[in-house]
């Protein structure tokens, strides 16, 4: 369970404060698949990296698990960070120097993880790619990349899985598989919550909610899931055609 | 993160840039390697001092007069002329000086010594027969002064190897006669070459009896009437009766110079003289190793810029990193262990490269100098910790950095 509270976030740019969030109230249950969309600049990466624990909230609370990890300091947002979130990243974030399987492996090196190298594997058979373990990334395709990136955020098992335009720069038919996948683990009872301005990625989600000028401008369940077409989700500039 | 790990992904992060890591490596490997091969060359030359020391005769005593004023001006230690031939020979008391095994008197004068077309200028040292057990010196070829010679102040010398290869080549001298002073000498016998010595050739000298030194050669007379000698080498019956061997000589010089007040000489001892010089010679190495050193701080600040660099270069590595739940520590952990595999791994080639070094020149001949080298394990492993030392030092800056990193600021880094 996710939840912010009244969240706002300034940044101070030079002599200039920039609310990026101003008082945005949302919550995301257990086992949902939900969108945020709006155009860049509107905040929606501040509320990812937020309910990432990469980031603290000016003001408002956030509650995650029913915890209040707001105000948490690095090393307690860290092991949050750890134990119970995924990302996956648009540009995939691969350590170029490290094949495929210690990529996955990472995040268990800061925990108290053991048995790496097996749990690793599962988590690269999962997404289909256990034959591609010892290439570098560079051996790989966008997709396999991308691929690899959801077995990293897997491998811990996280209850929440965060993804920042994970398609935006991969091929369409790359781009299928990464939806399906994704929405495959959603299936199996994880949280998904994907940050995107692609109609096409919103209309595979169970609900989008649109953010313009650091507010939620609209929050709808999105009808027929894993069609085409999103018609009642009336996002902004960018979202459904 | 497991140590394991931790040295690991170090590991693995320094082999992903063989070259730089290389370069930067050199820097402590030539600082290392400087501060081996100079501290060894330090060590080896006071060793070499140390044994020609230990050559000239163990358990020995010297004893010089005092200064001589005029007024109240004092000139130097040993300027006074108030030891005798007789005051040598009086230490040979049984009674009054059971410790001691034998004395070498001397009497020491400059002098042209010329054979033929050939001369030479050279330490002329007033000697007797006892001189060479005492001083630890052996007659090459012919023979040494005598009794005979002593008492009747002939006019024979013994030439110091170099003085004789000078003036006769490689013919043999013995027989042959030389002029000192104007003056004919017969040369009876020629010294075994003892190298050259920190503090002038022992073997550019010539031996003449104590008595012709004096008479014949010049010399002032003393208020006593004796001959006067410069120094009194005593050889003590064994190293524990050094010290008794000091209170004899002492008894028996103060009382023949019926001194009731400050003593007119002074006994020195052949270790008191090593253990002075030993010291010198630390405060040398010392001075060696400092001066390597600064190359050594040079290649630590080669580590830090190194460092600085990588941290930069991994700026977003650190964000997905940090993404992936590594706390700060982690992070710290990871650039600091890379900067001490680095430096230690440049100590440890070196240790090598400065073993090889101090090997190579030990023994060699460079600019007319003979190398001499001892290399020591402390001095090796004093170089490994302070070059992880080094590397612990300069790693922590740039790990600190790295480890403030914020992850988004990193991870959006390009």
């Amino acid at each position: 369970m996710i939840e912010l509270i009244d969240v706002t976030k300034v940044y101070r740019m030079g002599n200039v404060d920039v609310a990026a969030l101003q008082g945005v109230t949302l919550s995301v249950a257990e086992g949902e698949m939900v969108a945020i969309v709006g155009p860049s600049g509107s905040g929606k990466s501040t509320i990812m990296n937020i309910v990432g624990c990469l980031d603290v909230p000016t003001s408002g609370r956030y509650v995650l698990e029913g915890d209040d990890v707001g105000q948490l300091g690095d090393d307690r947002l860290a092991e949050i960070r750890n134990q119970k979130i995924g990302f996956v990243f648009q540009t995939y974030n691969l350590l170029p120097r490290l094949t495929a399987l210690a990529n996955v492996e990472m995040p268990l090196l800061y925990g108290n993880g053991h048995d790496g190298r097996r749990r690793a594997l599962e988590a690269l058979e999962r997404v289909g790619l256990a034959h591609r373990a010892h290439h570098r990334p560079t051996e790989l395709s966008g997709g396999e990349q991308q691929r690899v990136g959801i077995a990293r955020a897997l491998v811990k098992e996280p209850s929440i899985l965060l993804a920042d335009e994970p398609t935006g720069n991969l091929d369409s038919k790359s781009s299928v598989e990464i939806i399906a996948i994704l929405q495959r683990l959603n299936d199996e009872g994880i949280t998904v919550v994907i940050v995107t301005h692609e109609p096409d990625i919103v209309s595979h989600t169970k609900r989008a909610i649109s953010v313009l000028d650091g507010r939620v401008v609209s929050d709808v369940p999105v009808d027929g899931t894993r069609r085409a077409a999103a018609p009642s989700a009336p996002a902004p500039s960018g979202g459904a055609r | 993160m497991s140590p394991l790990t931790t040295l690991r992904t170090a590991l693995s992060s320094i082999g992903a840039n063989k070259l730089r890591a290389g370069l930067t490596l050199l820097g402590i490997v030539i600082g290392v390697a400087a501060v081996i091969s100079l501290m060894s060359i330090g060590r080896g030359a006071q060793a070499a001092i140390t044994e020609r020391l230990e050559a000239l005769g163990t358990n020995l005593l010297f004893v010089q007069p005092g200064a001589a004023s005029q007024g109240n001006v004092f000139f130097g230690q040993g300027s006074a002329s108030t030891l005798t031939l007789e005051d040598a020979n009086a230490l040979l008391d049984p009674v009054f000086a059971p410790s001691v095994a034998a004395v070498a008197p001397e009497l020491r004068s400059n002098g042209q010594v010329v054979a033929g077309r050939e001369n030479t200028f050279t330490q002329i040292i007033g000697v007797t027969p006892s001189y060479p057990s005492v001083r630890n010196v052996a007659v090459d070829s012919g023979e040494f002064i005598t009794r005979g010679h002593v008492d009747n102040r002939s006019e024979v010398v013994v030439l110091g190897s170099s003085v004789s290869e000078t003036l006769f080549g490689f013919r043999d001298p013995v027989g042959q006669t030389v002029r000192i002073n104007g003056r004919r000498f017969e040369v009876i016998g020629v010294l075994e070459s003892q190298g050259g010595g920190a503090f002038g050739s022992f073997d550019d000298q010539v031996l003449v009896p104590i008595t012709t030194a004096y008479y014949r050669l010049g010399g002032q007379r003393t208020p006593q009437g004796g001959v006067t000698v410069q120094t009194i080498s005593v050889q003590v019956k064994s190293a524990d009766s050094m010290d008794s061997a000091v209170r004899e000589i002492g008894t028996v010089l103060r009382l023949r110079h019926r001194i009731t007040g400050e003593d007119d000489f002074t006994i020195n001892s052949q270790q008191e003289t090593i253990e002075a010089l030993e010291e010198t010679t630390d405060t040398f190495v010392v001075f060696l190793g400092a001066i390597a050193s600064i190359s050594l701080l040079v290649g630590g600040i080669g580590i830090m810029n190194i460092m600085l660099v990588s941290v930069t270069e991994r700026t977003r590595e650190i964000g997905i990193r940090k993404a992936m739940g590594a706390k700060r520590k982690d992070i710290m952990l990871q650039f600091v262990t890379e900067a001490t595999l680095l430096s230690l791994g440049g100590g440890l080639a070196g240790v090598v490269v400065g073993l090889g070094l101090s090997r190579l020149l030990d023994g060699r001949s460079l600019g007319g100098q003979d190398f001499q080298t001892t290399f020591s394990g402390d001095i090796a492993v004093l170089a490994l910790v302070v070059s992880g030392a080094i590397g612990l030092f300069f790693g922590i800056y740039p790990a600190m950095r790295a480890a403030a990193l914020h992850p988004i600021d990193a991870l959006r880094y390009e």
